[in-house]
């Protein structure tokens, strides 16, 4: 719960950025760093799971395994300490998706270190949505651009896969860059938009809508009253 | 956790098939005046200063509105403004994204100032779709009718009409970006139902379909000619000496020091106000919907249409108590999900509009046939189990993966178990009053997206928002395109923060104890109070 709440009940044992608190349990992560004091700007978006601003790195007592999640949506829980890896730093394409011509082959003028994958599959370990990343990076570089796009939909480029690769490569980037251009080059026109455009550039529907524009309010509002 | 959650799906009753009752016209309308925030009388305070002077709206909106500004004074500017542009757009979601696209791509100087990262919004978080008049039998004109039917007749049919014939156009941008819509068998966007409407219209990507959307339009900002400022919130507007707006003061986060931004024109794009809890309701929104927009203008003295209009959406995660206010889409009551209370009984047709929707739940919790959750709060049962009988085992794996992904991290495995919901804070209806070019009443200020008001009337329908940040994102732009190539040079000696000191100085003379909450708020503070 977002809200204010006074929390009483069993109470856990985390550390946060180093340092040793007791929280709720049944608190996220981002909720026991509230309750311990922190103002948290850097690192909190949607509070949703899906703008990536939260992604977060962890470790449980007893465990040498370290662990990655979304603080917005990962509860604590006895012994776990954590701290929140606000940004981390990528290099980015800079291209029109309009203008690419060759989609398949530019990838790797624009992402060369995209064939460099060492197939340890540690981004897709890491993954906090559970995507297949390895399996997308690969599709990616065979220029499979549909699977990419199939396989990475859920993608909130919270940047955990670039923290674990050892090509140094973003592989968020990369599959955004082939779904776009799945999108944009590869997929037909839809025919429904397609139709639906030509009837409004021939001005099908602008005389109804400026009679509707121009009624009364309460002949409007008769007019729209029943579904048709 | 997950016993806590074993245990309270052990008491869930049986689920009895038979129809909801049907609703008269005025059977709805005395249920939205007996239960619907909106209509209700407690919780709400009169203004008295400003262009609403005499509305009554939430009292939590009274408090920002009738506020204190950041800056204190005595108010007086830098010599030199840090920036000189000649389009400011205030906010990076959708409608801001857009507008400062649309405004670089004609050769203006653009910055965009946002309070998070770029596209940390609402617009992410949109799940259901857009609405675009695609179907066989349906059109633009259906589109016009049918929001006006669910906006209550409310709405401004100006903009509406705009909205409707122009929504398709900005579909195609969007797909000439590389946005995925789902497709059907014959390559076309799929159209999928909303409640409210009278046609299939909605398009979408699955559950993701602001996260696509703003995955795919935050790069081609980052890759575009706009000077970005993030963690840079607007905290006042600047004037000018013909009362216009020059420009605006933006409040670094990191350093804690005020950035003075001249400009030519001014596009505020700051979305909604689900943050400020109204009521005491839990929000869908993101972390920085506190309105900070509605704030600023209001003090510029700009009017508000329907300020007193919000949407509460009837499906937010009441249980387990941790996702409070989660959204699940309205497109699962489309694809067939129903509602149950405590007794397994339904209570309303799912796909009426979102405020009855809403008043039945809250209803049906008043008067003791919610279902209670461990920490005391109520709700009541949203079935998605009924999709995959219907349409086919794994249909909800395939249309809602998201829902499905958030829920099951809390052991709430939708394709199995009802999700226990209530009404949640969602969108603001009304909001800066506006015309189809996105002017305001004060020149040089425009405004795009949630923060504007007018088009949805008094009940937004699903999908409208998100064509809307298209539709006007773009219009806003071109207008200050034209607005500021036209605009006579003028001096930023000129500029002044005087309509701060007038709104304060009629403030006091309702409060001379000075005791007004500061306004923009920027952050809700969830921290404990006493630790
Ligand atoms: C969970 C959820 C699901 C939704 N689903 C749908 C849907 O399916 N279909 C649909 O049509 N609509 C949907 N909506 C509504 C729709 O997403 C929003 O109304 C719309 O995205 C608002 O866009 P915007 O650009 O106006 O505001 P936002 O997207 O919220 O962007 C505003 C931006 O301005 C920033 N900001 C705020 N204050 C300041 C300031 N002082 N200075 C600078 N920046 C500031 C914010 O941080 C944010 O980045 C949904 C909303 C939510 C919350």
């Amino acid at each position: 719960m977002e809200t204010q709440e006074n929390k009483t009940g069993p109470m856990v044992r985390v550390s946060i950025n180093g340092r040793e608190y007791h929280v709720p349990q049944g608190s996220t992560m981002v909720q026991a760093m509230w309750y311990t004091g922190h103002e948290v700007i850097h690192g909190i978006g949607c509070l949703g799971g899906v703008c990536g601003a939260c992604a977060t790195v962890y470790r449980m007592e007893g465990d040498f395994r370290l662990r990655n999640a979304l603080a917005c949506q990962t509860l604590v829980a006895e012994g776990m300490s954590f701290s929140m890896l606000d940004s981390y730093p990528i290099q980015r394409a800079h291209y029109d998706v309009a203008a690419l011509t060759d989609p398949k082959e530019e990838l790797f003028t624009f992402y060369p270190e995209s064939a460099t994958c060492r197939n340890c599959n540690a981004c897709t370990e890491v993954c906090p949505q559970g995507i297949d990343v390895r399996d997308a990076v690969w599709r990616a570089n065979f220029g499979d651009f549909k699977a990419v796009a199939d396989l990475t939909m859920s993608c909130v480029m919270c940047g955990l896969c670039v923290s674990r690769c050892i090509a140094e490569m973003a592989p968020h980037e990369i599959a955004l860059y082939a779904r776009r251009a799945y999108g944009a080059k590869e997929l037909p026109f839809p025919p429904n938009l397609r139709h639906r455009l030509d009837e409004i550039h021939g001005g099908a529907f602008s005389g109804e809508l400026k009679r509707l524009e121009g009624l009364s309010p309460e002949e409007l509002k008769k007019e729209c009253e029943v579904k048709s | 956790m997950a016993e806590i959650v074993d245990s309270f799906y052990q008491g869930v009753p049986s689920f009895d098939e038979s129809q909801p009752p049907a609703l008269s016209p005025e059977e709805r309308s005395r249920l939205l005046s007996a239960f619907y925030p909106d209509y209700r009388p407690e919780g709400k305070a009169t203004l008295k200063v400003g262009a609403n002077k005499g509305m009554v709206v939430p009292q939590e909106l009274a408090n920002i509105l009738e506020s204190r500004s950041r800056i204190p004074a005595p108010r007086s500017l830098p010599d030199h403004p840090d920036h000189d542009v000649d389009i400011l757009v205030i906010g990076g979601g959708g409608a801001g994204i857009t507008a400062a696209l649309f405004a670089a791509k004609e050769g203006r100087s653009v910055l965009l100032a946002t309070k998070l990262r770029v596209g940390d919004s609402n617009t992410v978080m949109a799940e259901g779709g857009i609405q675009a008049a695609l179907g066989e039998g349906d059109s633009p004109v259906e589109h016009f009718r049918d929001t006006f039917r669910g906006g209550h007749g409310e709405n401004d049919p100006a903009l509406l009409s705009v909205l409707v014939a122009e929504g398709p156009e900005m579909v195609e941008w969007l797909v000439s970006r590389g946005i995925l819509f789902d497709r059907d068998m014959q390559g076309g966007l799929s159209l999928r139902k909303g409640g409210g409407t009278s046609r299939p219209r909605l398009i979408s990507a699955k559950d993701y379909t602001g996260l696509e959307l703003v995955r795919v339009l935050k790069e081609d900002l980052m890759n575009a000619p706009v000077e970005i400022l993030e963690f840079s919130p607007a905290v006042e507007l600047i004037s000018g000496r013909d009362g216009s707006c020059v420009g605006a003061v933006l409040y670094d986060l990191d350093s804690r020091k005020n950035v003075y931004v001249k400009a030519k024109t001014v596009i505020l794009s700051t979305g909604g106000a689900g943050r400020l809890h109204l009521g005491g309701f839990a929000t869908s929104n993101h972390f920085g919907a506190t309105a900070d927009g509605l704030t600023m203008a209001y003090r510029m003295g700009l009017p508000l249409v329907h300020p007193e209009s919000f949407q509460f959406h009837p499906t937010g995660v009441i249980f387990p108590s941790e996702m409070a206010g989660m959204l699940i889409t309205e497109a699962v009551r489309g694809a067939g999900a129903r509602m149950y209370n405590r007794h397994g009984r339904r209570f309303v047709n799912e796909l009426e509009t979102r405020d009855v929707v809403a008043s039945a739940i809250i209803r049906e919790c008043a008067e003791g046939r919610g279902v209670e959750t461990p920490s005391g709060a109520r709700g009541v049962f949203l079935d998605l189990v009924a999709i995959d009988r219907d349409s086919g085992e794994g249909t909800v794996a395939k249309r809602f993966p998201n829902i499905v992904k958030l829920m099951n991290r809390h052991h709430v495995d939708p394709t199995k178990r009802p999700i226990l919901v209530y009404p949640t804070l969602h969108y603001q209806n009304g909001g800066i009053k506006s015309d189809a070019r996105a002017r305001t009443s004060v020149a040089g200020l425009l405004v795009a997206g949630e923060v504007s008001g007018g088009l949805h009337g008094t009940n937004r329908l699903m999908g409208n928002s998100l064509l809307e940040l298209f539709v006007f994102g773009r219009r806003a732009a071109l207008e200050a395109v034209a607005l500021s190539r036209d605009r006579p040079a003028f001096s930023w000696k000129e500029s002044t923060l005087s309509h701060i000191d007038r709104f304060e100085s009629e403030l006091l003379k309702f409060r001379p104890d000075q005791a007004f909450p500061m306004a923009p708020v920027l952050f809700p503070d969830y921290r404990r109070k006493d630790a």
